[in-house]
């Protein structure tokens, strides 16, 4: 049971309250919940004692959901509504998918993101996905004893911005508060808690069940930068498990499968895989609903030479991030595996001989994200104090704009540590062109057409000049969760046009609202009293720290100032009284807008702080 | 955040090309444990748009001082001179003649997929880029010759480019 916290007499309880958070990994075959508790990460079991939950979606005609093993299970009976390694259709078009011909899913091509038909009706990955994350949230909040504050989602690296920001709407979709997505070899670096033991450059190497991704890290002194990334977003253990089933077919020579008998030969593949991480050999027998069968015996060097093509296909991308870090091989200090793929004893054996090492693997591949994302969700809602870490990130494909032509200009390159923005200028093509369409993309290519698109807006009202005189300046910020969003700018008459880099892939708001109002219906939960009860503690929260930051830094602020912060505290005081969540959400902006002067000249205050002791010690 | 700040005074280094290394490592990350929009997410939304915007400000500082090419630009930006002014593209015939070479050295040890001659030419290539760097130095930080200065800053970039190539080119040999 979850201890009640209780505070010392007289002594608020806002600033010190240990926030419940967690770290989720939402992985294409298992997926994780885990938290910090008394300075430990732990992942957290469901009632029957399992950590994993198989990433697996069952939909019911009555609109009931099952997630997990229950819906697992039915894999092979009820292959049509029952959605298996959803997050390789996340952020994906129909023809992004590879072998959708032998998935048992019925597929509507939708603009941007694939849909499936299910019985339950027209569903999104995003909502396939919002599913799995709605049960690991349940599943947290009855441990945990209470409603979260926030949770880490961790992503593959190499996921572009349509992947992530998918991931994204998921999770709100799902009602989580989303700190940060943090990349998965990431995660598994602080997990296995190099800050303290080490510094030096890292490999993280990992091969989950759907996504391969390869990073390079320098740690030092607590802070864990990252090189370099790469990566495959459609290479993993299905893979393998893809050619044990090409094996089974040409032993079997079966006639055309049913979704059905295709699904169960699927699981028997993988099992068969799973046994030969432990033995030399292991014998197949399968019986299809046909009566037709096969037995044959798998051995561990015929499973490496059908799988040797996709290992080598791993190779390639650590080549890649090795060069963009500007490193050898042999200047790597140690390499973690991170992944249920890594157990695979001919893929560790690759990884060995291109390091010249062993690996590291004494953590759980299954679960290192998890504790990873939980260390970094306990450090970003605030429970840790002083001994925390710093992360700096990269983005894994450049971003940049379609030009005349077709060709794409790269505006960030890959591998740019983030928050990153930057400015590019452009210019009219033509006499008197007054509208200018922009593309954005993201990739290496240099056609347009083979990078992906992420959002095409216009910018309208340019003066009417020569070709070649408009000044337009485009401005990409990328945040800290690795998502995009661009503004553009006619410098001489200052017209701005600005998107969220979202529409064209992701889900319109139109299309969350209603999602989340589905959701709702079918939680039984009433959504306002909810929305209003967020935005109370929301508002609440930001009071109590505000106040703290006024207290404490009371010389920054001259007397009118102090006044029109409290004029705007006093405002939102009145409407968190009230029943209205708009308006308090509208007060709360007003408040941040009030107060933005404030935080630069605490942050100005901070950082000189933090260069005078800089250049203190440079001196000693 | 005070924008007329240069990036040196930024990591409090000297304004010069020869670059403590150490020093902008160990001022770039006790800066970005300050401002890092992760040190904010607890905190209001104020402050984590004002700590985006300057994790973002000392992210492009960084780079812009690590880099041999960006920081000899940079430097020449803060005399009023823009190394790539299309108007002065002078290069002395020497470098090019070598230019010329160096490719087709590159060409020769791809067609012919030898390894060894790439690992030549590669050390090769980092040695002249060294050079370059050094001259570099001597030319801003003490001879304030800032139009030779601009030739080395575009020869620095060619040798990026080709080192590029030069990776591509162990890519192809070696997948």
């Amino acid at each position: 049971m979850a201890l009640l916290q209780i505070s010392e007499p007289g002594l608020s309880t806002a600033p010190h309250q240990h926030r419940l958070a967690v770290g989720i990994d939402l992985g294409t075959t298992n997926s994780l919940v885990a938290t910090v508790r008394s300075g430990l990460s732990v992942v957290l079991d469901d009632e029957t004692g399992h950590s994993l939950l198989p990433s697996v979606v069952r939909y019911h005609p009555d609109c009931r959901v099952d997630v997990g093993y229950s819906a697992q299970s039915a894999q092979n009976s009820d292959p049509h509504n029952t959605i298996a390694s959803v997050k390789r259709f996340m952020g994906r078009g129909i023809t992004d998918i590879e072998d959708i011909s032998s998935l048992p899913y019925r597929f509507i091509d939708a603009p941007g993101m694939v849909q499936l038909k299910t019985v339950a009706g027209v569903k999104s990955p995003v909502e396939v996905s919002a599913e799995i994350l709605r049960a690991l949230r349940g599943r947290a909040e009855a441990a945990l004893g209470g409603e979260l504050v926030g949770a880490v989602i961790t992503v593959p690296a190499y996921f572009d911005d349509a992947q992530r920001q998918a991931t994204k709407d998921a999770a709100q979709l799902a009602g989580l508060n989303v700190l940060r997505l943090l990349n998965e070899p990431t995660a598994a670096a602080i997990a296995y808690g190099l800050d303290n033991a080490s510094e030096g450059v890292y490999a993280v190497y990992d091969l989950g069940g759907g996504t391969f991704d390869i990073s390079i890290l320098r740690l030092s002194k607590g802070v864990f930068e990252v090189l370099s990334t790469h990566g495959d977003t459609a290479l993993g253990g299905d893979d393998f498990d893809q050619r044990i089933f090409c094996w089974m077919l040409e032993q079997g020579r079966f006639a055309p499968l049913s979704a059905g008998d295709a699904r169960l030969l699927l699981t028997k593949a993988r099992d068969a895989k799973e046994a030969l991480t432990e033995h030399p050999d292991v014998r197949v027998t399968v019986v299809l609903s046909t009566g037709e069968m096969m037995d044959a015996t798998l051995t561990q060097a015929a499973f490496n030479a059908m799988t040797a093509s996709l290992v080598n296909k791993t190779l390639i991308p650590i080549r890649k991030a090795l060069r963009d870090a500007g490193l050898a091989a042999h200047e790597i200090k140690g390499v973690v595996m991170v992944g249920g793929s890594t157990r695979t004893p001919c893929v560790r054996q690759a990884v060995a001989d291109f390091f010249k090492q062993t690996p590291l693997t004494n953590l759980d591949p299954d679960k290192v994200v998890a504790l990873g994302a939980a260390m970094q969700a306990d450090v970003l809602a605030g429970n840790r104090a002083d001994d925390d870490w710093l992360l700096l990130d990269v983005i894994p494909l450049s971003l940049g704009l379609e030009t005349m032509g077709g060709l794409t200009e790269k505006v960030i390159p890959r591998n740019t540590t983030i928050p990153t923005a930057r400015a590019q200028d452009f210019t009219t093509f033509k006499d008197g062109q007054t509208a200018m369409s922009v593309h954005v993309l993201q990739g290496e290519r240099e056609l347009a057409s083979d990078c992906r698109s992420l959002a095409r807006f216009d910018l309208r009202g340019i003066p009417p000049m020569v070709a070649g005189a408009a000044r337009i300046r485009v401005t990409f910020q990328v945040d800290a969760d690795g998502l995009l969003s661009v503004s553009a700018r006619e410098q001489s008459r200052g017209i701005e046009a600005s998107v969220q880099v979202k529409p064209s892939y992701g889900l319109s708001d139109d299309e969350v609202t209603r999602m989340l109002k589905d959701a709702f219906t079918h939680a039984k939960d009433d959504m306002y009293a909810r929305a209003l009860n967020e935005q109370i503690v929301d508002a609440q929260g930001l009071i109590a720290a505000i106040r703290a930051a006024m207290s404490e830094d009371a010389a920054l602020l001259d007397a009118g100032e102090t006044e029109a912060i409290e004029a705007s505290i006093a405002g939102l005081e009145k409407l968190i009284a009230g029943p209205d969540h708009q308006a308090i959400k509208r007060g709360i902006e007003a408040l941040n807008a009030a107060t933005t002067q404030f935080a630069q000249r605490r942050m100005d205050q901070n950082v000189r702080k933090a260069m005078a002791g800089q250049k203190l010690e440079t001196f000693n | 955040m005070d924008f007329s700040q240069t990036y040196f005074e930024l990591f409090g280094l000297p304004q010069s090309y020869a670059l403590d290394r150490n020093r902008l490592d160990t001022a770039y990350r006790e800066l970005q444990n300050t401002v890092h929009p992760d040190r904010f997410a607890a905190q209001p939304e104020a402050d984590q748009r004002v700590a985006m915007q300057w994790a973002t400000q000392v992210n492009e500082a960084y780079q812009t001082l690590r880099h041999s090419v960006s920081r000899g630009v940079y430097l020449l930006k803060l005399q009023g001179i823009d190394a790539f002014d299309a108007a002065n593209t002078k290069m002395a015939p020497a470098f090019l003649m070598r230019q010329i070479e160096w490719r087709e050295a590159l060409d020769d040890a791809r067609s012919e997929k030898r390894i060894d001659a790439l690992d030549a030419l590669s050390d090769d290539l980092r040695a002249e880029h060294r050079r370059i760097e050094a001259h570099l130095a001597e030319l801003i930080d003490h001879a304030h010759d800032f139009e030779m200065a601009c030739e080395a800053v575009r020869q620095l970039r060619f040798m990026d480019k080709l080192i590029a190539e030069a990776g591509d080119v162990y890519e192809e040999l070696e997948s």
